[in-house]
C-alpha cells in the first residue's frame, strides 16, 4: 500500500523535466476530469473550462487506496480548486494536494500545460 | 522559557495542549508530550465508529502534523516510568530523562478486569484503545471462519451496551452479562431498565441480569462463562466492561498522594500534593470522585492551563454526570440525580409499553425545581430538561407537562432564548449560551458553521447539536437576520428558490446558472442539486451534463468499494419472466458479475468495470431491459405483493397497479430517492407503509399513504386518502410527488419534508385533495409533461458515441485499471477488503 502511494510525488512547474502529451483538450470533459496513464502511474486530469485552467493529480485516493479521483466532482472552496472523491467525498486542493476536510491525507499534484490544443503533464522522470 | 511536560496524549492530555496553544502567552512555554500509544490522541468517545465508518486517521483529534506546527514536541510510543519530584525530572522507558517546571499527568484510566479465574484466556478483551478493537476484529473474523458466533460483554453499563452493539456489528450474537439486577445501574431505575431491556432484546442482544461470573472456562480459548447460580452461557469471545481504574501508578511510585481506591488527589486548581505537578482527566481524584466522562476532563484541562499561566480559574465543586447512551438503536438519557425521592422530592413517571417509552422526573414537592430524571425510548427533550435542571429554572405549574406536554409539539422550554446566558449548551467543550449569542451579535460569527468552528460546540459527543441549531436560528431571527438554508458558498439560495429561478429565468446549463445566479466554479454540493433541478424541470437525463452529476449518476451506475460498478435493470413491480431471468444470469456469467437479489425486488449485478458498463447495458437493452435508476435520486422501485391474481386474500390486483405506477414515474428525478409499494390487502406484504408512497387495497378501492421510509430513521407512511379508484390514485400521486419535488430541500426525503411542512398532513391533504393553493392542475400537467418525455438514459448513452466515450478508464490508453483486485466469496467474488 505504502509503496503504491510512494509512486506519486508532487511535481512543481519548475521541477518538471519531461512534458508528456496525454491527449487533445476535447478528450477531457468540460468542468470535469478523466484519467490518463503514464508508465505505471495513473493521473487524473481536470479541465476547469469556466476559468480555463487545468490541474492534474494522482488518481489514487489515499483514503482507501482506490483509483477513482478522476471520477470525482470538481469545484472550488473559497477560490481554491478542488476535487471530491466519488467514494466518500473527501476533498483535496488541486493547488497543493492538501486535504480540505482537515484530515491527515495528501495527494500529489502535477503541472499541466496546453499547447496547440494538446494537453501535456509535467513529470520528473 | 518554562518547560511543561504532559504525560499521556489521550483526550484530556490533548485538550490541555489545545487550550494552552490558544493562550496568549503560549510562546513562553516549551511543551513536551509523552504518549504510550502509537498514535496521537484520538476520539475515544466515538471509538465504536471504528467498526462502522471511521478510520483511525479520521478519529484523530488533530492531524499528527498539528503538534509540530504548534512547536509541541510529541513523543508517541514512549512510556513515562518514573518522576523525581525533587529534581523535577521524568524518566521514560527509553531511559531518557527530561526536566520540567510543570508536570501535567493525564494518564487516564485502564479497564478494570475483575479477578475472575480464566480472565487471561484467549478471546477475552477489554474495550478502550484502537488496538483493542483491532484485536477484537481479527478474533471475530477467526471465530466466524470457524463457524463460532457467540460473544458476551461483562458489564451492562453505558460502555458495556455500546460494546455489545459493536459485537453485533462484528456479525456475532451478542449477550450482556450484568451483576446488578438492572442495566445501567448507575443511571436507570428498575422500570427504565426493564423498558431498555425489552428494547435491546428486540434488537437481538441477549440480556442476563443478576449474574455473578465465577469462572471463565475453556481450554486455551474461552468457551463458556459459569455463574454462581449454577447457570452458564456458551461464549466464544468476551469483552470486559466492568468499570475503570485510574492509571495512578506513576504518581503512586513517585510519592504523589493517591486515594485509597485509586486516583491522584487534586485540589480545585488541579494541583496534586506536589505543587508543580497537576493531574487532569480520568486519573484525577477530585472531591472524592473519579469522572469517567470527557466533559469534566476538558474542564480540568482548562483549569490547569489557566492555573499554570497565572490565571485563577478553579474547578466547580459539583460535577455533572448527566449522560446519553449512543448507538444502540434506542434513546436513553439520565440527568442530575436520577433516583432521589424523599419527603421533599417526588418522582413523576410516564410509561408506555407499547411504544417502549419511559420517562421519570424528580421534582420538588413544592414545585420549585427539577432535580433529575431518566428518559428511555424518546430522549428528544433531554437537552431542554437538562437545562431546566442545571440552571435551576422555573418549572411549569403542572410539572408533568415536562414529560407529557411536548405532545403539542412546542418545546417545553418555551424559547431557547429564555435560558440564562450562563447556561452550558455544549458541556463537552463548555460553551455557554452567552458565548454563542455574543459571537452572533457582535458579528464575529454569521451562522451555525461559524459557531462550530469558533467555539467547537457540538464537536464532542454531539448531543447538543439540536440545541445549538435552535439557538443560532432563534438568535439570528431576533437580530432580524433572515435564516436561509442556502445550498453552498456558490449559490445563496435554497433548493426551492433555485428550482423557481431556473424555471423563471429559463436557465438550462450549470455554467449559465453560475453566471446568472451564482459565483465561483461550483462544488460537489451544488452541482448535484442543480442537476436534479434541471432534470425535474426539463426531464433531461444525466447524459446531458454528466460532469455536474453526483458520482453515481455520472456513470449511470453505483460505484462500489473498489471503484467498479453495479448494474441494476428495472424490474417493474418485481415481476419478471423466466426468459428475462435467464438473460440476467447469462450476462452475469459472461462478465463474471456477483449477483444478488436486492431489498427492492430486483437483481443487482456487481463488479463491472467502467469500460464494461456500455457492453453489459447493450446486452440488457437488447433483451428488453431498461435502466433501473438505482444510482439516482429518483424513483427506485414500486414494490408489490402478489395480490388478488393469486393470493387467496387479495382484494385488488396489486402487481398490475405497481407495474403501472413504476412505469409512470420511472426516471423521475427528485430531491431524494423515491420508493413506492402496493399491497393487495391489509396484511401489507409489500410494506407499502414503509415507502414514500404506498397503496393498500381495501374494500372499495385503494388507501393512499404518503411520506414513509425505512432506512436510518424509519417512519410509517400516513393516510392521505381512502378508498380511491385507480385514476384518482394516480391523480393524487402526480400532485403529491410534483409538490414534493418543487418544495423539498436537497436530500430531504418525504418523511422529514412532511415533518417540516407547516400544518403537517392536514395541510398536505388540503393542497393535494382540496387544491387549496390552486396549483393542482399545474402539478398534474407538469408531471404529465415529465412522464411523456421519459427516455431510458442507458439506451441514450450507448446509442450516442460521444456520450458513450466517458466509459473508459484511461483517455490515452485502452488498458484497464490494474489496481482492481477481487477475492473469492462463496461461489462468486467480492472486492479485496480495504486495509483499514
Ligand atoms: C442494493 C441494495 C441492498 C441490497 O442488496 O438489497 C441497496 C444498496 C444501497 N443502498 Fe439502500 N439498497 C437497497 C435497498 C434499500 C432499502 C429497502 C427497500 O428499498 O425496500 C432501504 C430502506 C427503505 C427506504 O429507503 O426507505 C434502503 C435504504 C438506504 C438508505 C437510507 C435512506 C434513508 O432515507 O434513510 C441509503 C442512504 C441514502 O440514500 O442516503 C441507501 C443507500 C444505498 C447505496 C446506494 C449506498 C451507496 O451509496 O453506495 C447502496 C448502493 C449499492 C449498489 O451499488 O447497488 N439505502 N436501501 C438495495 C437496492 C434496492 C433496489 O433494487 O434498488
Ligand atoms: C468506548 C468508549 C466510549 C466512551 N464514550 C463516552 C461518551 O459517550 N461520553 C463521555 O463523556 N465519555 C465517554 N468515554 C470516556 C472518555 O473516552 C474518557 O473520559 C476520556 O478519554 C478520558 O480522557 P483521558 O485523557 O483522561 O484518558 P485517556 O483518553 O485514556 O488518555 C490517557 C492516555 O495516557 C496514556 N498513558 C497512560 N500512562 C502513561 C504513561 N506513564 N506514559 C505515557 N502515556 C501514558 C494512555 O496510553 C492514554 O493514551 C468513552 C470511553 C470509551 C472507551
Ligand atoms: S447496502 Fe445499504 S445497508 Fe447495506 S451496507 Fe450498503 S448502504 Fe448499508
Ligand atoms: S476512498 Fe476516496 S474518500 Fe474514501
Amino acid at each position: 500500500m505504502e509503496e503504491l502511494l510512494n509512486t506519486y510525488k508532487s511535481v512543481t512547474l519548475e521541477g518538471a523535466r519531461t512534458w508528456v502529451q496525454v491527449g487533445h483538450q476535447s478528450d477531457f470533459p468540460q468542468n470535469g476530469g478523466a484519467c490518463i496513464k503514464h508508465k505505471n502511474k495513473q493521473i487524473a486530469v481536470y479541465n476547469f473550462s469556466l476559468t480555463q485552467s487545468w490541474y492534474a493529480c494522482q488518481n489514487l485516493c489515499p483514503h482507501k487506496m482506490e483509483m477513482v479521483l478522476s471520477r470525482g466532482m470538481i469545484g472550488d472552496l473559497d477560490g481554491i480548486p478542488k476535487v471530491a472523491c466519488p467514494l466518500h467525498k473527501k476533498t483535496f486542493s488541486l493547488e497543493n494536494g492538501s486535504n480540505l476536510n482537515g484530515e491527515n491525507f495528501k495527494i500529489a499534484v502535477y503541472p499541466v500545460k496546453i499547447q496547440n490544443e494538446m494537453v501535456y503533464i509535467g513529470f520528473e522522470d | 522559557m518554562k518547560k511543561i511536560i504532559v504525560v499521556g496524549n489521550g483526550m484530556v492530555g490533548y485538550k490541555f495542549c489545545e487550550k494552552l496553544s490558544q493562550h496568549p502567552d503560549f510562546e513562553a512555554y516549551e511543551v513536551t508530550v509523552f504518549g504510550e500509544e502509537s498514535r496521537p490522541a484520538y476520539d475515544r468517545v466515538h471509538l465504536s465508529e471504528y467498526f462502522s465508518d471511521k478510520s483511525a486517521d479520521e478519529l484523530l483529534l488533530a492531524p499528527s502534523g498539528w503538534y509540530a506546527s504548534k512547536n509541541i514536541n510529541l513523543r508517541t510510543s514512549e512510556l513515562v516510568i518514573a518522576i523525581d519530584i525533587d529534581a523535577q525530572t521524568i524518566t521514560t522507558h527509553k531511559e531518557s530523562q527530561y526536566a520540567y517546571d510543570y508536570l501535567v499527568l493525564a494518564t487516564g484510566s485502564s479497564p478494570f478486569v475483575p479477578p475472575i479465574k480464566g480472565a487471561d484466556k484467549q478471546g477475552v478483551f477489554v474495550y478502550r484503545t484502537i488496538e483493542d478493537l483491532d484485536a477484537m476484529k481479527a478474533y471475530a473474523t477467526k471465530l466466524k471462519a470457524a463457524g463460532k458466533k457467540n460473544a458476551a460483554v461483562l458489564g451492562g453499563g453505558l460502555l458495556g451496551l455500546e460494546a455489545a452493539n459493536a459485537a453485533k456489528e462484528l456479525g456475532l450474537n451478542a449477550h450482556v452479562v450484568e451483576f446488578a439486577p438492572r442495566l445501567m445501574p448507575r443511571q436507570l431505575d428498575q422500570q427504565a431498565s426493564d423498558m431498555l431491556q425489552a428494547k435491546i432484546e428486540s434488537l437481538g442482544i441477549g440480556i442476563h441480569l443478576s449474574k455473578a461470573t465465577d469462572l471463565i472456562a475453556g481450554e486455551d480459548c474461552i468457551s463458556r462463562m459459569d455463574f454462581t447460580d449454577d447457570t452458564h452461557l456458551d461464549v466464544d469471545m468476551l469483552i470486559i466492561s466492568a468499570g475503570i481504574r485510574p492509571r495512578d501508578e506513576l504518581a503512586r511510585n513517585s510519592g504523589i498522594q493517591v486515594g485509597a481506591r485509586g486516583g491522584i488527589y487534586v485540589n480545585e486548581k488541579m494541583q496534586t500534593s506536589v505543587e508543580t505537578v497537576y493531574a487532569i482527566g480520568e486519573v484525577a481524584l477530585y472531591n472524592e470522585g473519579i469522572y469517567g466522562l470527557v466533559a469534566p476532563g476538558y474542564e480540568m484541562a482548562d483549569v490547569a492551563v489557566q492555573q499554570i499561566t497565572g490565571g485563577d480559574k478553579c474547578m466547580v465543586a459539583s460535577i455533572d454526570m448527566s449522560t446519553q447512551l449512543k448507538l444502540i438503536g434506542t434513546e436513553v438519557a439520565s440527568f442530575g440525580d436520577p433516583f432521589v425521592e424523599n419527603d421533599e422530592i417526588v418522582a413523576i413517571t410516564y410509561e408506555n409499553k407499547h411504544s417502549g417509552i419511559y420517562k421519570r422526573i424528580n421534582v420538588a414537592r413544592d414545585g420549585s425545581r427539577l432535580y433529575g430524571g431518566i428518559l428511555v425510548g424518546d430522549s428528544s427533550d433531554y437537552n431542554s430538561l437538562f437545562q431546566i435542571y442545571y440552571n435551576v429554572m422555573k418549572i411549569p405549574e403542572n410539572p408533568e407537562d415536562l414529560i407529557l406536554g411536548s405532545r403539542g409539539g412546542d418545546n417545553i422550554l418555551g424559547s431557547v432564548l429564555d435560558l440564562p446566558d450562563s447556561a452550558q449548551i455544549c458541556s463537552c467543550e463548555s460553551v455557554s449560551k452567552g458565548a454563542i449569542c455574543k459571537s452572533l451579535e457582535d458579528g464575529s460569527c454569521s451562522g451555525y458553521k461559524d459557531i462550530v468552528s469558533c467555539t467547537k460546540a457540538t464537536t464532542g459527543c454531539g448531543g447538543c447539536k439540536p440545541m445549538v441549531t435552535d439557538l443560532v436560528n432563534e438568535t439570528l431571527k431576533s437580530l432580524g437576520k433572515e435564516i436561509k438554508d442556502t445550498v453552498c458558498e456558490h449559490f445563496e439560495f435554497s433548493r426551492q428558490e433555485l428550482y423557481d429561478l431556473v424555471k423563471v429565468k429559463k436557465i438550462t446549463t450549470f455554467e449559465e446558472a453560475l453566471q446568472k445566479i451564482g459565483k465561483g466554479c461550483g462544488c460537489e454540493i451544488c452541482k448535484p442539486v442543480l442537476a436534479s433541478v434541471f432534470s425535474s424541470i426539463y426531464m433531461e437525463t444525466a447524459n446531458k451534463q454528466p460532469a455536474i452529476q453526483d458520482s453515481n449518476d455520472r456513470f449511470l451506475a453505483n460505484i462500489q468499494r473498489n471503484g467498479t460498478y453495479s448494474v441494476v435493470p428495472r424490474v417493474p413491480g418485481g415481476e419478471i419472466t423466466p426468459e428475462k431471468l435467464i438473460v440476467l444470469g447469462e450476462i452475469a456469467k459472461q462478465y463474471d458479475l456477483y449477483t444478488k437479489i436486492t431489498g427492492g425486488q430486483r437483481i443487482d449485478l456487481f463488479g463491472a468495470q467502467l469500460h464494461e458498463l456500455p457492453l453489459i447495458w447493450k446486452a440488457l437493452i437488447d433483451a428488453g431491459f431498461e435502466s433501473g435508476h438505482a444510482y439516482g435520486k429518483s424513483l427506485r422501485t414500486v414494490k408489490s405483493c402478489v395480490g388478488s391474481t393469486w393470493c387467496r386474500y387479495g382484494m385488488h390486483e396489486s402487481v398490475s397497479f405497481a407495474i403501472e405506477i413504476e412505469n409512470r414515474y420511472r426516471g423521475l428525478r427528485s430531491p431524494h430517492k423515491l420508493k413506492g409499494g402496493v399491497s393487495g390487502c391489509i396484511r401489507e406484504c409489500a410494506e407499502a407503509r414503509g415507502k414514500d408512497f404506498g397503496l393498500i387495497a381495501v374494500d372499495g378501492g385503494w388507501n393512499l399513504y404518503v411520506c414513509g421510509n425505512g432506512g436510518a430513521t424509519p417512519k410509517h407512511a400516513i393516510l392521505l386518502a381512502e378508498k380511491l379508484d385507480d385514476a384518482t390514485c394516480v391523480k393524487y400521486l402526480d400532485r403529491f410527488l410534483m409538490y414534493y419535488i418543487r418544495t423539498a430541500g436537497p436530500l430531504v426525503r418525504t418523511a422529514p419534508w412532511l415533518e417540516k411542512l407547516d400544518g403537517g398532513i392536514e395541510y398536505l391533504k388540503k393542497v393535494i385533495i382540496e387544491d387549496s393553493l390552486g396549483i393542482a392542475d399545474d402539478l398534474e400537467q407538469e408531471m404529465q409533461g415529465l412522464v411523456n418525455r421519459y427516455e431510458c438514459e442507458w439506451k441514450q448513452a450507448i446509442e450516442n458515441p460521444e456520450m458513450a466515450s466517458r466509459f473508459k478508464h484511461f483517455v490515452n490508453s485502452d488498458d484497464t485499471d490494474d489496481n482492481i483486485e477481487f477475492v473469492a466469496l462463496r461461489d462468486q467474488k467480492m472486492p479485496k477488503p480495504w486495509a483499514s
